[in-house]
């Protein structure tokens, strides 16, 4: 189907995208990627009078080393760039084994970091990859700049702590010493039914599901776990999957299980 | 609110200046304003990859993009790709190996097809099915598809 009309602008600095958003509040989106958005209004589930293209806008692409050994990745750096960085398979390698995860080549090569940050998914790879790595997202608005652990970030369904006139400007990943990332899905490239981002850090783990709530789910306690038949014993504790068309809740708890062994072994 | 924006986008080496309504996708443009209908449009919600076109030497999906979004950009199409004859090993090959039955996915599938072959490295069955599994096909049940790009691949120097 046809997108519904909107405005468009594309502007090519923040001070002029915090006014437009500002300027048209609610009836504003972001664009960046478009790869989720642009869908959605092709299938008129939204409706927005003004697309704030912030592609114009210099200084959201970059992906530097940061202190302490991680990585910050800007909002604009698309799906295709992390999968080939060297800098991410090197500091962040849990981000580049998600992403071959994601949809086609096609469309990684438009999708961006930010965006699916953003638009929050629980079934996104992203999110959970964030939460797993105890990511900082770094948010920018007329005010300054204002720092959030991705463990306060995702609030709800597709609902975020991102307040209106803000904009994602990037992400920080501190390094791990080992991370895996596994996902069930009916075929390459369409939404997980559930997968998982692990990571180990000396003898902490931290496991980050998708797919198994309305946001992505720190399993708290099978990440406590010392070993794995505690650890798939914690997920009855730590998960509540939602039914979909084609899997009950406990065949997603299942699943959610065979990934968590999957993901012990490498780890 | 919706006025056109002013664009300018080099298609298949040609300059080309519109007014365009921000709602209408790059493949809506290139088929209703330029005329080149190769690129098709199947399930408008990036599933199917027949819109599939490049932008700044990258794939892309074409319902997925809005024209004004490849203001300053550089576009190439099916008919760029054929008439340079870029693409000629593997329409030869699609030919060979009866790689399209009624051919509505192949322009989709030879620009995804062609990233492979630009990126000149061998590539398993495997990888080859990776790479062009967002382009549908409904005919040919890709076997032939994957032949004919092999065949390319690996015959290439």
């Amino acid at each position: 189907m046809k997108a519904p009309s909107f405005a468009y602008a594309r502007p090519g600095t923040l001070a002029e995208a915090f006014d437009l958003l500002e300027r048209h509040g609610e009836r504003a989106r972001i664009l960046a990627g478009g790869q989720s958005l642009i869908p959605s209004l092709n299938m008129r589930l939204s409706s927005p009078g003004l697309l704030v293209d912030i592609t114009g806008i210099p200084g959201l692409s970059k992906i530097e080393a940061s202190a302490g050994g991680g990585l910050r990745i800007g909002a604009l750096v698309t799906h295709a760039q992390i999968e080939k960085s060297p800098d991410v398979r090197k500091h962040a390698p849990l981000l580049a084994q998600a992403a071959p995860h994601i949809a086609h080549p096609a469309i990684r090569n438009r999708g961006t970091l930010g965006g699916s940050l953003a638009l929050a998914d629980p079934a996104a790879e992203y999110p959970a990859c964030a939460l797993a790595l105890n990511a900082t997202f770094i948010v920018l608005s007329k005010k300054g700049e204002r720092r959030v652990k991705a463990t306060e970030f995702f609030k709800g369904l597709f609902e975020t702590d991102l307040k209106s006139a803000e904009i994602l400007a990037a992400a920080e990943f501190p390094a791990v010493d080992k991370s895996a990332f596994v996902e069930l899905a009916r075929r390459h490239g369409d939404y997980a039914i559930v997968g998982l981002a692990a990571v180990r850090t000396g003898s902490q783990k931290r496991f980050a599901f998708l797919g198994a709530g309305a946001t992505p789910v720190l399993a708290v306690n099978a990440s406590k776990a010392s070993s794995l038949e505690e650890a798939r014993q914690a997920l009855e504790k730590d998960l509540d999957p939602p039914a979909d068309l084609y899997h009950s809740s406990p065949t997603k708890l299942h699943l959610a299980g065979v990934l968590l062994e999957r993901a012990w072994n490498t780890l | 609110m919706e006025h056109a924006v002013e664009t300018t986008l080099t298609v298949n080496g040609t300059r080309v200046s519109r007014r365009i309504a921000p709602r209408q996708h790059l493949v809506d443009f290139l088929r209703d304003e330029l005329g080149l209908t190769g690129s098709h449009i199947g399930c408008e919600h990036g599933v199917c990859g027949a819109c599939t076109v490049r932008v700044n030497g990258e794939i892309v999906r074409g319902c997925l993009m809005l024209a004004v979004q490849a203001n300053g950009c550089r576009v190439d199409t099916i008919e760029g790709l054929s008439d340079s004859g870029e693409l000629k090993a593997l329409q030869k090959a699609f030919h060979e190996k009866n790689a399209l039955q009624c051919g509505f996915c192949t322009p989709g599938m030879l620009m995804a097809a062609q990233d492979l072959v630009v990126q000149k490295k061998k590539c398993s069955r495997e990888e080859i099915r990776s790479h062009i599994s967002g382009n549908y096909c409904r005919c040919t049940g890709y076997q032939a598809i994957v032949d004919a790009i092999e065949q390319v691949l690996n015959g290439q120097s």
